[in-house]
């Protein structure tokens, strides 16, 4: 049958053609192409390597910030810590001395309020001694301005002393 | 709600009434895509008035006239799938091809106009004369001289579509291989990246899961079958210059194309192709049976490729021609109209099969070479 009957000028022909094509088509088409889809995929591949590296440096960077802000917290802790208690110190001392202070010059006041005390109390004795010489001694002036009674007393006062 | 539907029936119209513009459109494209159809059709139907009314007087189908040859649908749909020497534009306009003989005499180039559609006899060494498309030597008195060999190197309406082909091929890829020089590892842009992923899926999927770290060393062959296949393919889809020729659905073109894998396996077959071939691992007594099994398989392989992409393309063609012919058939342009949906969706089935061969011809050489090729692995693993 003619249609399963190659013939040989188109045998010839396509034979030609085809090899002119996959000649022209080899040297200066799929070669260059090929190349450059190997060259893209490779800067693919690398970019991606070098991303996951460069997370992998940022993952640890960032552990390495969570490991330096943990110690500094427990840092400022200890040192909140410290301070509350250097505080707590130093109020309960303030406190203390203020107190025994305090005591001390409540007790000074105290001597001081009592030495005056009796100061007062003896020179308000003095004073009631001089007033009460003074009074007795305006009394007596009084008793004693005329002769008789000056008589009367030194008698009574020689009768009362008795002279044993 | 009653809006709503309203607006739905009112877009069904709409589309009904596009969907049935859009046909008839197409209808009267493919049928001006088909001018000798058309012309046919107007011929045929005056051949029919006229015959009928000179049917008592002249009583001869086969009249010298052009114009009355009965319309002969097994002819019609042959002459378009095989070859030509003379490319059919439209009406009684063709491009007559250079003819190349070849006889004991010589040489003889001369064009296919001179045979004036194999009426005339062409007078060089020998007198040729073109009996349905095929040349032959003849006498004097018109008699074929059976003794001439005539090899008939021609520039055939295949052979043409085919330097066209490789023409186009040639200058889409070295395009895309441009945008690469220019682009560098950058995105693509244009054809070029229109064409990189199909690029990608005959090196991914045909080439690399049959040819493993072979693939690089086949890849120019493989591209170049595979664009070749389905550019041709593809250009045998389109009714009219510079489509139309059956080139993919030509033994001879599919023979080459075979030939050339059936080569690379074998040449490049490791050691272990051959001793599966010739000592096979069966019982001593069963090598006169399996050892032409194998040897005939050799060639089994590349004769399937070469008929599988002949018998597929040259079915769409006598399909999508049979169809079209219905018409021309019944004389009615009412069945154009009806086979016309039909002609489209055959059409775009063939576009899909034109992609299909291309695609299973390279995977099929890619595996074949593999085969040939990756054997001493396969080895390993039993």
């Amino acid at each position: 049958m003619e249609l399963v009957t190659p013939s040989i000028g188109l045998l010839f022909w396509s034979a030609l053609a085809f090899f002119i094509l996959l000649f022209v088509l080899g040297k200066f088409a799929w070669k260059p192409i090929t190349q450059a889809l190997k060259e893209r995929e490779d800067s693919i591949d690398e970019a991606l390597k070098s991303a996951e590296v460069a997370r992998l440096q940022l993952e640890s960077l960032k552990t390495d910030n969570q490991r330096l802000l943990n110690e500094a917290r427990v840092e400022r802790d200890k040192l909140l810590k410290e301070a509350n208690e250097i505080k707590d110190q130093i109020l309960a001392k303030a406190k203390s001395d203020a107190k025994s202070e305090g005591d001390k010059m409540i007790s000074a006041a105290k001597e001081a309020i009592e030495m005056e005390k009796v100061n007062a109390m003896n020179q308000l004795k003095t004073q009631v001694a001089n007033l009460t010489v003074d009074l007795a001694e305006k009394i007596l002036r009084k008793k004693m301005e005329d002769r008789s009674q000056q008589e009367v007393f030194v008698n009574d006062s020689l009768k009362n002393i008795t002279l044993n | 709600m009653t809006h709503i539907n309203n607006l739905k029936s009112t877009y069904y119209t709409l589309k009904t009434a596009l969907l049935t513009i859009a046909f008839s459109f197409v209808s009267v494209f493919s049928f001006a895509n088909h001018p000798t159809h058309s012309t046919t059709i107007d011929s045929t139907l005056v051949v029919a008035e006229k015959s009928h009314n000179s049917e008592a007087k002249t009583n001869n189908p086969h009249d010298e006239n052009h114009g009355e040859e009965k319309f002969d649908i097994n002819k019609t749909i042959m002459e378009h799938v095989a070859d030509a020497h003379d490319w059919h534009l439209w009406g009684h306009t063709s491009i007559h091809l250079p003819v190349i003989l070849y006889t004991d005499k010589g040489l003889d180039i001369f064009s296919s106009g001179k045979f004036n559609h194999g009426h005339d006899v062409y007078v060089g060494k020998y007198n040729y004369k073109n009996e349905h498309e095929k040349i032959h030597a003849v006498d004097e008195s018109g008699n074929v001289l059976e003794n001439v060999k005539v090899l008939d190197f021609s520039i055939t309406k295949n052979v043409a579509t085919l330097l066209i082909s490789v023409f186009g091929l040639i200058l889409i890829f070295l395009t895309v291989a441009n945008g690469y020089a220019k682009r560098g590892i950058g995105a693509p842009k244009g054809i070029q990246s229109w064409l990189e992923p199909i690029i990608l899926f005959v090196r991914d999927d045909i080439a690399a899961p049959n040819l493993g770290k072979h693939t690089s060393k086949y890849m120019p062959y493989l591209l170049t079958v595979f664009f070749f296949i389905w550019f041709n393919n593809m250009l045998g889809l389109i009714p009219f210059f510079p489509g139309g020729a059956n080139v993919t659905g030509n033994i001879a073109v599919t023979m080459i194309l075979s030939v050339i894998t059936f080569v690379l396996t074998n040449i490049n077959a490791k050691k272990a192709y051959w001793k599966h071939i010739f000592l096979p691992h069966v019982p001593l007594w069963l090598y006169p049976l399996m050892i032409p099994v194998e040897i005939i398989g050799i060639f089994t392989k590349p004769f399937a490729l070469m008929i599988r992409l002949f018998a597929n393309i040259t079915a769409g063609h006598i399909l999508v021609l049979s169809l079209v012919c219905l018409a021309i058939l019944f004389k009615s342009f009412a069945v154009g109209f009806a086979t016309t949906p039909l002609i489209v969706f055959i059409s775009a089935i063939e576009l899909l099969v034109a992609f299909l061969q291309a695609f299973i011809f390279t995977i099929l050489s890619a595996l074949f070479i593999g085969m040939a090729v990756n054997i001493e692995s396969e080895e390993a693993h039993h």
